[in-house]
């Protein structure tokens, strides 16, 4: 067997914050007072929160030491399917730092911010043209809060015309929060079973669609990795039975420049910026889900929004049929300013090449792999595709086991057991930014597991063999929660 | 594009290996009626250096340049940041790892969010803390709508006038599709919420208060969760100032079931607004109806202590549309941030730091009511408070700015009752000098 890229390395053990440090340390500056001592009101006072107190050399190596069990995508190939793990650039952090930037209060008056605002007004603008569509709101502060307020406009426009729908249709290729943003929204879904091939037919639309239902949330390309082709004439019976048509899209990282939204009947569609535009994930956010929406929706948008007369920029809040405000000042800016340097050093072309390439590196993929994992859906995939692991049904060797496998060969596993519609899943998205080389190891250090897999399945029920720590109890901690230290 | 490292070579051979001819085709199950007409209509790449120079000119729009004090809090607070928080969450493995769906790989993340919810749930005196949900105006939302759960079958909130404006415009967004009633809560002479019509309101699921409040003002939350509790509702908290609970008395000694706020104090720069940190606790009946992730401890194989994502059930992916929140990520990195400040403080620390954002307070307050302006509220307040002037105000705010301050927030745009009046705040960061200019120009 090759060199694997993975080894125990020197890593350090390190306690809880709080089984350490010694009463009186500090590990910040607090200037001598300037002014008297107040007298506080017995009343309100409190005696301060236990905190363990620590030096600042406590605290460096402490963070560092955490830093070092973790693995990004600094770090390795992190192939997590539906996640869009791609390389985000260093310098789109250092502009988000920009001191004026960074330090400008929220609720200063238009004149005094308009720098902020003139960025935030270019990237709607971006926005709604890498989509096809005409408005965008920048307020909500991650994808499942861009479909919130997708839903919250679903509701808004059914109520301006007098119409109460109570239903939504909701494939069972789409995101696992697609569902239950609905039902934030008193919206109840009915599930779209998905054809034979993977995407859903128009047929089977046209008969559960009914003037009590709002409409279709379709997540396009699906998440087994494959473009809704049908999406027009879906878009189509979903109209003519007054309904609205919502797109997520999470996964625009694979046809910027080739699709356009709106061509293809989409109402509404959220973005992810931590996805399609590179913006960290920070080990779960904050990320940033803009929502864009056609012409005639444009009133329902969240408020305030920037909008520009003559050269001056300002927030419009003024707009009776807006759904209101869904963040409590104006979206994760930091994130979104990370996400205009990125379309600005990009352009459209390599924009364009982006979903190109990842379209290209996911074909691959699954052309190398399909003779060594069972493929479900043969047929070309865009930036993802989905395999099962029904060809190690007879090793006893399950999804998990690989995944768990993967890791001592220096990868993150992929998705695992998501989407629901394939069992045993492992969603491979490798993205744009993977090179050949890459792409080349990761699928011979895959191929070397399914041979083990074959040949010594014990290692991968052990696996894995050189992280920090082993397979974790999860059932206890879900049956014994222990949520603080 | 050096994010792309392709050679045309290499993309040749690919294109063999799956057996499609161009680039274009690897979209033939793109129909034509979906497909752009045009190329997309965006502004020629630029280099790193070029975008360098453009972030500086967008820097320069700015009329409040960072060497500005700008004594408004208003839920967006001024904090000095020390140099290591930066610097330790930038760290890549931080920064560029996903949501900790497998443990192995990401204990870093989980411990350093394990930490946070420990040092969080301490500080509010409350027993679980979640690793975070959006913003503090989203979290009250949630906290609302988890007070519903709980309460089963009751239709009705109550919600206190003095909670930040903004946050109360965002939970009548989340409530506007539902059939449950918003009723608000008037506040007192004395800047605190009125909470003698509670009684009244029958059908009561939750009351929710912020403290200190929009006005800077402490509540007595004793006495409100005495009355909530009394109604048979649930009581949530608000805050959007945490470094108060290094000086006041914590909610959940007063007797608060979920208390949720804004973290951005701990570590995180105003960037505008965003990303913040909704921190949000609950006492340890309800975790099971709480939104969000959680962290918890567990041992590994070995018997190894490791810690985990966990009661998924709870959560979308698992439950769907039952789901306790439609949340999927939340704000790790900025829940990592306000960890490390919370722990760079240390006990000793905050309760340092929170008595000198008072005594400035408590310094300005006076020098103002000798200069002649008036303390509208009389309630003790924190590091924020609302002032009245004799003579309009707007004049001496411009001579402010033009040096360079900006001073204060004025009330009419939030409060029709309040217009001419003006939230201030000082931090640790306003120095004597600061608040002597302003009070000279009350004077003048």
């Amino acid at each position: 067997m090759r060199d694997v890229f993975a080894t125990g390395g020197m890593i350090l053990n390190e306690s809880l914050l709080w089984e350490k440090g010694k009463k009186g340390r500090k590990a910040m500056d607090i200037a001598e007072s300037d002014v008297p001592a107040a007298v506080v009101d017995p009343e309100i006072a409190g005696s301060g929160p236990d905190f363990p107190d620590l030096g600042e050399v406590d605290i460096v190596r402490h963070y560092t030491r955490l830093s070092q069990w973790n693995f990004g995508v600094d770090t390795g190939m992190y192939p997590l399917g539906s996640c869009t793990m791609k390389y985000n650039p260093k310098i789109n952090d250092k502009i988000a730092a920009t001191p004026a930037l960074a330090s400008a209060h929220p609720m200063l008056s238009d004149d005094l911010c308009q720098g902020t605002l003139f960025m935030m007004y270019e990237l709607q603008r971006f926005l709604a043209e890498i989509t096809g569509l005409d408005a965008v709101s920048l307020q909500p502060a991650a994808g499942a809060h861009g479909e919130l307020t997708g839903m919250l406009i679903f509701s808004a426009y059914h109520k301006s015309r007098g119409s109460r729908r109570t239903k939504i249709l909701i494939p069972d290729t789409a995101h696992g929060t697609n569902p239950a943003s609905a039902a934030l929204c008193g919206l109840y879904p009915v599930p779209v079973k998905s054809g034979p091939d993977g995407v859903i037919d128009p047929k089977v639309v046209a008969d559960l669609m009914d003037t009590e239902t709002a409409g279709i949330m379709v997540t396009n390309p699906n998440t087994l990795g494959l473009f809704e082709e049908n999406i027009t004439e879906i878009a189509e019976i979903i109209h003519k039975r007054g309904g609205l048509v919502y797109a997520d899209g999470a996964n625009m990282n694979a046809v910027m420049g080739i699709v356009d939204m709106k061509k293809c009947g989409v109402d509404i569609l959220h973005l992810n910026l931590h996805k399609t535009f590179s913006t960290p994930h920070g080990g779960g956010g904050p990320g940033a889900g803009p929502v864009c929406v056609v012409r005639r929706l444009e009133k329902f948008l969240p408020v305030p929004r920037v909008v520009k007369k003559r050269r001056t920029y300002s927030l419009e809040a003024d707009q009776p049929y807006s759904v209101g405000r869904i963040h409590a000042f104006h979206g994760n800016f930091g994130i979104l300013v990370r996400a205009y340097s990125y379309i600005r050093l990009m352009g459209a072309e390599n924009l364009k090449r982006v979903s190109q390439l990842a379209v290209l590196n996911a074909n691959y993929i699954k052309e190398k792999l399909k003779d060594d994992l069972h493929l479900p859906y043969d047929r070309p995939c865009m930036h993802e595709c989905v395999f099962s692991d029904q060809n190690q049904h007879d090793a006893k060797v399950s999804t998990l086991d690989m995944a768990k496998r993967l890791m001592d060969y220096g990868y993150h596993p992929p998705t695992i057991y998501f989407p629901l519609v394939v069992g045993g899943a492992i969603m491979i998205e490798p993205t744009e930014t993977e090179s050949k080389d890459e792409l080349d190891l990761f699928i011979e250090a895959f191929k070397e597991i399914v041979c083990e897999a074959k040949e010594n399945p014990d290692i991968l029920h052990q696996a894995p063999h050189i992280t920090k720590v082993k397979r974790l109890d999860e059932t206890t901690a879900a049956r014994h929660p222990c949520l603080t230290g | 594009m050096r994010f792309l490292p392709h050679t045309d070579e290499e993309i040749k051979s690919m294109l063999q290996a799956v057996r499609v001819a161009s680039l274009e085709d690897l979209f033939s199950q793109v129909p034509p009626d979906c497909r752009r007409d045009a190329a997309m209509d965006l502004p020629a790449p630029i280099t790193e250096w070029e975008l360098n120079e453009q972030a500086g000119a967008i820097a320069g729009m700015m009329e409040v340049q960072p060497d500005f004090k700008v004594l408004i809090g208003a839920g967006s607070y001024d904090h000095n940041i020390p140099s290591i928080i930066p610097a330790l969450t930038s760290r890549s493995e931080f920064m560029t790892a996903y949501t900790p769906y497998q443990p192995e790989m990401a204990q870093g993340t989980l411990q350093g969010i394990f930490e946070y919810q420990t040092l969080t749930a301490r500080l509010l005196g409350m027993d679980a803390a979640n690793a975070s949900i959006y913003d503090g105006a989203s979290a009250l939302a949630e906290a609302l709508l988890m007070g519903i759960r709980i309460s089963k079958k009751k239709k009705k909130v109550a919600v206190s006038k003095a909670i930040h404006p903004h946050y109360r415009q965002v939970v009548t967004t989340y409530f506007q599709p539902t059939d449950f009633e918003v009723v608000e809560l008037p506040y007192l002479a004395d800047g605190r919420t009125d909470f003698s019509g509670l009684a009244e309101l029958d059908d009561l699921a939750v009351v929710a208060v912020q403290s200190p409040n929009f006005f800077g003002v402490v509540e007595d939350l004793s006495a409100a969760a005495a009355a909530t509790h009394e109604a048979q509702a649930i009581f949530i908290t608000s805050f959007t100032e945490p470094l108060a609970y290094g000086l006041v008395k914590n909610p959940g000694s007063c007797g608060a079931d979920i208390v949720c706020g804004e973290g951005q104090s701990f570590g995180i720069p105003r960037s505008f607004g965003g990303p913040g940190l909704g921190m949000f606790t609950c006492l340890e009946k309800y975790i099971r109806s709480m939104p969000g992730r959680l962290v918890g401890q567990t041992t590994d194989l070995d018997g190894k202590r490791g810690y985990v994502l966990t009661l998924a059930t709870r959560e979308q992916h698992i439950r769907r549309e039952k789901a306790t929140s439609n949340i999927c990520s939340n704000q790790g990195l900025c829940a990592m941030t306000a960890g490390i400040y919370m722990a760079s403080l240390g006990g000793t620390g905050i309760r340092e730091l929170a008595r000198l954002n008072y005594d400035k307070a408590e310094y300005f307050k006076a020098e103002l009511t000798k200069a002649g302006a008036g303390i509208v509220f009389s309630s003790p307040t924190f590091n924020e408070f609302v002032v009245e002037f004799a003579k309009p105000f707007k004049s001496a705010a411009d001579r402010l700015r033009k040096k360079k301050i900006i001073a204060g927030l004025e009330l009419g745009k939030y409060y029709q009752e309040l217009a001419g009046k003006y939230l201030f705040c000082v931090t640790e960061t306003v120095s004597r000098k600061v608040m002597d200019a302003v009070v000279r120009e009350v004077k003048r």
